[in-house]
């Protein structure tokens, strides 16, 4: 790690999402130093596990390629992953990051033939699936993974697996003896996008999320239309793999609500409509899906997606914040119970699968940044002086969709370029 | 119709919502009411009500003056507060029942006959006598309450349980006349009586 090359004129970009590709991007294509942490074993972040954005209907994966080429191809950009800020010092112009480095027990040597992956046994929760799936102890993080290598799981490291891995590598690239580093990293600027998690549904105790199978997050349902994913792509309920054709959406499970995140989390409601599509693609007219809403927020051009869907006859809105859901025993379906406020009518409706569309909140913790920011009651970074060189970018200050996240990062990467500049013209460069 | 209830309607024409947020108990809270029915799901005597909270606060809205305040709907509460914990803002929907309800009684146009009225008046006699609940005469009144024939079939009823209840030290036919009193009953009278005063006064301020 001692090759890395940063000084007060370089750009650190905590977080390789997104909106941290687009800031370092952005930065790097203007001749400037950036050097990206990530925390997991590639860049991408929760694009990588879309199967399609709104309102296109497009694949992530196509724009992702394209940054991810841009980002190999600029000579400007370092990417560290297994890579965490643990620390931050300094000021504007003059920042020195600790970071942790976990190791990754994998090398540049590898080639992703998946050799090693083929040999070790052992299998642990995939993340990338949001533990709907295994993944072996030495595996590639997704198909599309930058950079494309393997990773050990620590969890086979001093069992025969992990010897066998190293074994069965024609190319060398197994390192065993890799350990945690610790570097100091000098920057000017800091470009903080360490994006969103889902919230934790658990908390949304009348919904049982943690008692009833066949109730589901939305990120979890955008895993089951990948290809690749815990399903294969296909279209079916975690309790028997029935196919799901009547399917039910939540809106605001988590958001807009004093119990749990207070804000509105903005993309829930274009995520579901989206998602309605996925119901019709795999099934047609048997697709039979309800959207259960206290007002769909599809602001501006949305507006025209929506109509869209609500032109959709296999597709019903019900006016109706859900109060609870039981199971139904029997054939393990979900029973929703509710009130709508078309009419008050008192519900019972059973859907083979329920789709909570989860709120979104800061994958940072309020109070645990290493260095004093300005940050709301929700823990969103605001944009504030006391910030100095540090900048917000994505979901750490706002919840964004994608095309608002990259707007986001666009000019946080336009900010962080201007103290860099400062720094030079002092130095007289 | 009584001479309160019609100062207020002079006094606020249309403008029901605003009629309540400056009389009945929370009422500033009914407007905060975004529509979700979550509320309204999750009370557990929400099949029994004809109007839902939720409902009623569209009502109030709406100006729906009459249908509301002569609704038995909240009567029905029991005071579970189910509805405050889940409503997404919080609002204290049971007091707001509550307060609809006691805000019928006073401008004296609350539905007639309802059980658990005509239950409330009976506990608060029964409790503003003596500053303590005489649970015997409570029993014996809410018996009877639906007539002498209903009465004594409810207490053939109840018999085994009321033996058991004295048995137990649970019940004292001593309640029978007088009863158990608070210590200070003419501080407690007049305390009622200041209170009577002062909500009398605000009737009148209201007005």
């Amino acid at each position: 790690m001692s090759d890395i090359v940063a000084t007060n004129q370089t750009i650190l970009v905590v977080g390789g999402g997104i909106s941290g590709m687009t800031a370092a991007l952005e930065a790097a294509e203007v001749g400037k130093q950036v050097i990206v942490i990530e925390k997991t074993p590639s860049v991408g972040g929760r694009v990588t596990r879309l199967y399609k954005y709104f309102p296109k209907l497009c694949f992530p994966t196509c724009g992702l390629e394209i940054n991810q080429r841009r980002m190999a191809a600029n000579k400007n950009i370092t990417v560290l992953t297994m890579a965490e800020v643990t620390d931050l010092q300094g000021e504007a112009g003059n920042y020195t990051a600790t970071v942790k480095v976990s190791p990754r027990y994998v090398n540049a040597n590898c080639t992703a033939c998946g050799a090693c992956g083929d040999v070790v046994a052992a299998e642990f929760d995939d993340e990338f699936n949001y533990n709907m799936s295994k993944h072996k102890g030495a595996y590639l993080p997704h198909n599309m993974a930058m950079p494309k290598r393997y990773v050990l799981d620590p969890g086979i490291i001093g069992t025969d697996d992990a010897q066998k891995a190293k074994d069965a590598c024609k190319y060398d690239a197994i390192d065993l003896d890799m350990q945690e580093e610790t570097i100091q990293l000098k920057a000017g600027a800091v470009i903080w996008a360490t994006g969103w998690r889902p919230y934790d549904a658990n908390k949304i105790q009348p919904y049982g999320y943690d008692r009833i199978d066949n109730v589901i997050t939305s990120v979890e349902f955008e895993r089951l239309m990948d290809p690749f994913g815990p399903t294969g792509g296909k279209l079916v309920r975690p309790s028997d793999g029935k196919e799901a054709k009547n399917v039910a959406f939540i809106q605001c499970a988590g958001s807009r609500d004093i119990n749990y995140l207070k804000h509105c989390s903005r993309i829930c409601c274009m995520a579901s409509l989206k998602q309605s599509t996925y119901v019709s693609e795999k099934y047609g007219d048997d697709a039979d899906v309800s959207i259960y809403y206290i007002d769909i927020r599809a602001i501006d051009r949305f507006d025209n997606f929506y109509q869209k869907v609500q032109q959709d006859k296999n597709v019903t809105f019900i006016k109706s914040k859900v109060a609870n859901i039981v199971e139904n025993k029997a054939n393990g379906n979900p029973v929703l119970n509710g009130v709508d406020t078309e009419g008050y009518h008192r519900y019972q409706n059973e859907h083979d699968l329920v789709v909570l569309a989860i709120g979104m909140e800061p994958s940072v913790d309020k109070d645990t940044f290493p260095i004093e920011l300005k940050v709301n009651d929700e823990g969103f970074i605001e944009f504030d002086e006391v910030n100095g060189g540090v900048f917000a970018a994505g979901c750490s200050s706002d919840a964004l969709d994608v095309n608002r996240a990259v707007q986001s990062a666009t000019a946080s990467a336009l900010r962080a370029i201007q103290v860099v500049n400062k720094v030079a013209q002092a130095e007289g460069q | 119709m009584s001479d309160i209830n019609t100062g207020m309607v002079e006094k606020y024409r249309n403008n029901f919502l605003k009629e309540v947020e400056a009389n009945v108990e929370e009422g500033d809270w009914v407007k905060m009411c975004m529509q979700c029915g979550v509320c309204s799901g999750s009370c557990p005597m929400g099949p029994y009500w004809d109007h839902p909270p939720q409902e009623l606060f569209m009502m109030i809205r709406a100006g729906k003056r009459d249908e509301v305040l002569t609704s038995t709907s909240m009567w029905m509460c029991t005071s579970c507060y189910n509805c405050i914990v889940r409503c997404p803002r919080e609002l204290p929907i049971t007091h707001i029942m509550h307060g609809l309800a006691h805000y019928a009684t006073r401008l004296g146009i609350e539905p007639k006959g309802q059980p658990t009225r005509q239950f409330a008046q009976l506990f608060w006699d029964n409790l503003a006598k003596n500053g303590r609940v005489n649970e015997l005469w409570l029993g014996v009144n809410l018996y009877f309450m639906n007539g002498l024939v209903e009465g004594i079939k409810v207490a053939m009823g109840m018999a085994g349980i009321g033996f058991g209840m004295l048995k137990a030290g649970r019940l004292s036919l001593k309640e029978l006349v007088g009863g158990h009193t608070v210590k200070d009953k003419k501080g407690f009278k007049a305390m009622i009586k200041k209170a009577q005063e002062l909500e009398a006064a605000r009737i009148d301020n209201a007005q």
